[in-house]
């Protein structure tokens, strides 16, 4: 068996804010073992974002609660001190984030800024840094790295400096990659050269990838097991295979619906799910997803939880009161929209 | 569809921003944002305009409303000449040309209520008396899903999707012609993504709307496309009725595209054969010589460094600017015809008929 990176396990994250307590992780579990890619799936306000960066404690603040345990290693790092989290952060785990634009500094050289990652953690000299840096800009396919080290932000290309955020996440050869949103700013082209070259580096530095998107398509090509995520709960999670081909939760079917497919023919209209996701502060009774769900029946007002309703081995667990007959019968109407029916 | 012409056209369009230097501000070198761009839209038709970022998509979309003055060349709306119209003139032109623009949290101003954002523009162009706006306003909420009672709402009290569906009851305010949608979904999440295209269909049904619809999404392009016009850099390099595209493309630069769109089934992705493109969109300010694609294309060889290839006519309304194009019959090479919509700095001797395959392109000064 592999190596377990990390577990999460029953993490909480609320946020008191002036209009009440906002429940942005409520109760996700999930385990991250080396060389493999787990999908994070999920709406904007889905608690995806929040899962991953209270993994690295960027989300700790006077008005953060958590609970729960997110083992690393064998390490707590929800109960660890900054200081000692500081020694993880970047060296252990790393993050690349969503906006390129932003997320790099525009008044400094952007060697400086992936050399600075790099002398955080090792003491080595200005030289051996440009070096590395350089080598590094060459890993993730930035043409003449050697002169485009000295380079501003603002003279790459969205492209590339999503390729120097990658780069930034890797300068410590880190085991778990987090990477939020890393092609949501990009150009479908720019995208499949990012998603390929994320592969290609898991493979190359031996480390584990935690990939976050609002996008099946794109979990579709790299992941190996997934997360489908609304309002703060993993209502679905099974091997990429299982949850393509035979998704168990309305709310999967639904964004699977959702999506303009090129590889089939066009449908009259696009299946999609009415209304809009709960605000966190007000979250439904029992299933999160009752009210926008078109299945929903007198018992979704209990809470189900999340379990292998299948008996899929891997386990493929999901949050639905719905029997595994009644999903399999109404799940392509759902999926294929009238175009089935 | 109607025979009776296009509703909108451009006519060898170009649209140049100057870039400016120095105490004198001396123009020192020109976006090439559109590059010479021969494009017609049919009344109750949607064509969809798609490009990478920088390709001139939104460009092209806001020149034709007038919100861009063209460099050169002709935009005609109903068949009159819109290009050198002063803003007098524009006026009453702008009820019939709406846009719906891609960013729902930038586009409506924070301050004001949902009901003044929507009676705008009928307020501009006094289309009615106060109380009519307002019955107006309130039948228009209800037609993009929302409810009457946001009336007195401000844009923060609204979701994305949400917002975005006021944006789109303020370009419905003044019963337009045609609709200039510029990216409407990119900025929404999938499942309500799905919604708001619906809802853009069933208004073109009820309203016999017109749209020009820009997107990078091809899977959203599809769907709601009678044709679609794909540009690179400027350019259109290919045209063509929406289905045969994804089935027949015949610039490299399309397929790549298609390529490149994730297709949400394990299966299906890795049998798929991928073309990565290598590096980026080049500079518009200094474009490739020849064809413009060259230097990321597969196919190229030397004539296309050198010579910029004509839009050529494949049949069945399918344009395509290509010296190598790609599934494309014998038969069909040997009777292509170059389309009018050819860029005018194409290869002349391609082009026999200039003077007299087109309307009445004026070249302004």
């Amino acid at each position: 068996m592999a190596e377990k990176l990390l577990e999460v396990d029953d993490l909480h994250v609320q946020f008191a804010t002036e209009d009440g307590i906002v429940h942005a992780v409520d109760g996700v579990s999930f385990e991250l073992e080396r060389g493999k890619v787990l999908g994070i799936v999920g709406e904007s306000g889905s608690g995806k974002s929040v899962t991953a960066m209270t993994l690295l404690g960027l989300t700790r603040g006077v008005n953060a609660q958590f609970e729960g345990r997110i083992e690393y290693k064998g390490e707590d790092l929800l109960t660890m001190s900054e200081a000692e989290l500081r020694r993880f952060r970047g060296r252990e785990l790393a993050m690349i984030f969503q906006d390129p634009m932003t997320s790099l500094n525009p008044v400094y050289k952007v060697g400086k800024q992936i050399g600075e990652a790099i002398r955080t953690h090792e003491d080595i000299d200005s030289r051996t840094t440009r070096n590395r840096v350089v080598q590094l800009l060459r890993q993730v396919g930035i043409p003449h790295p050697e002169e485009r080290v000295d380079d501003y932000p603002h003279q790459f290309s969205g492209g590339m400096r999503q390729r120097a955020m990658i780069a930034m996440a890797l300068a410590n050869n880190p085991d778990v990659l987090i990477a939020d949103e890393p092609t949501t700013a990009l150009d479908v082209t720019i995208q499949a050269q990012i998603i390929e070259l994320i592969g290609r580096l898991k493979d190359e530095f031996n480390s584990s990838v935690i990939l976050i998107t609002h996008d099946l398509g794109v979990v579709a090509d790299v992941a190996d097991d997934i997360a489908v995520m609304y309002a703060g709960r993993i209502v679905e999670y099974g091997t990429k295979r299982q949850l393509f081909y035979d998704p168990q939760h309305p709310y999967t079917w639904g964004l699977l619906g959702s999506i303009p497919r090129l590889d089939r023919p066009k449908p009259d209209r696009l299946a999609s799910i009415p209304g809009s996701p709960p605000s966190l502060i007000n979250l439904p009774q029992g299933c999160k997803f009752r009210p926008r769900c078109p299945h929903a029946f007198a018992k979704c007002i209990e809470h189900p939880p999340l379990e292998n309703r299948v008996a899929g081995t891997p386990p493929h667990l999901d949050r639905c009161w719905l029997t595994v007959e009644e999903k399999r019968d109404l799940r392509d109407l759902t999926i294929h929209g009238e175009a089935a029916a | 569809m109607s025979s009776n012409g296009p509703l909108v056209e451009t006519i060898h369009l170009k649209k140049y921003f100057p870039i400016k230097q120095g105490l004198l501000q001396r123009e020192v070198a020109r976006v090439h944002a559109v590059d010479d761009v021969t494009l017609q839209v049919f009344e109750g038709e949607t064509v969809g305009l798609v490009g990478e970022s920088g390709c001139g998509k939104s460009t092209l979309g806001r020149t034709i409303v007038r919100l861009l003055e063209p460099t050169e060349g002709d935009v005609q709306f109903e068949g009159h000449s819109i290009a050198k119209l002063g803003r007098r003139a524009l006026q009453p032109l702008r009820r019939e040309m709406q846009m719906v623009f891609q960013d729902p949290y930038a586009s409506l101003n924070p301050r004001k209520r949902v009901g003044s954002i929507i009676d705008g523009p009928m307020k501009i162009h006094r289309t009615a008396g106060k109380k009519d706006r307002r019955k107006r306003v309130q039948e228009l909420l209800e037609i993009v899903g929302l409810s009457p009672e946001h009336y007195n709402r401000f844009p923060h009290e609204f979701s994305g999707g949400q917002r975005q569906r006021i944006g789109v009851a303020r370009a419905l305010a003044l019963r337009p012609k045609l609709i200039v949608a510029d990216e409407p979904v990119s900025a929404l999440d999938v499942s309500i993504q799905a919604q708001m295209i619906n809802l853009l269909e069933e208004l073109q049904n009820d309203f016999k709307l017109t749209y020009l619809f820009i997107a990078h999404d091809l899977g959203v392009v599809r769907h709601v496309s009678d044709r679609i016009a794909v540009m690179y850099l400027g350019k259109l390099v290919e045209l063509s009725p929406a289905e045969e595209l994804y089935t027949r493309p015949i610039m490299p630069y399309t397929e790549a595209l298609l390529s490149a769109v994730p297709i949400p089934d394990p299966d299906l992705s890795e049998q798929r054969h991928r073309i990565v493109l290598e590096g980026d969109v080049p500079s518009p300010i200094y474009p490739p010589s020849g064809c413009r694609f060259h230097p990321r294309c597969r196919y190229a060889t030397e004539i296309c460094s050198q010579v910029e290839p004509p839009l050529a006519d494949y049949g069945n309304g399918h344009l395509a600017a290509c010296h190598h194009p790609l599934n494309v019959d014998a038969q069909t090479l040997q009777r292509v015809a170059v389309a009018p919509e050819t860029p005018r700095a194409a290869d002349e001797t391609a082009l026999p008929e200039d003077s007299s395959g087109d309307s009445t392109p004026v070249p302004s000064g």
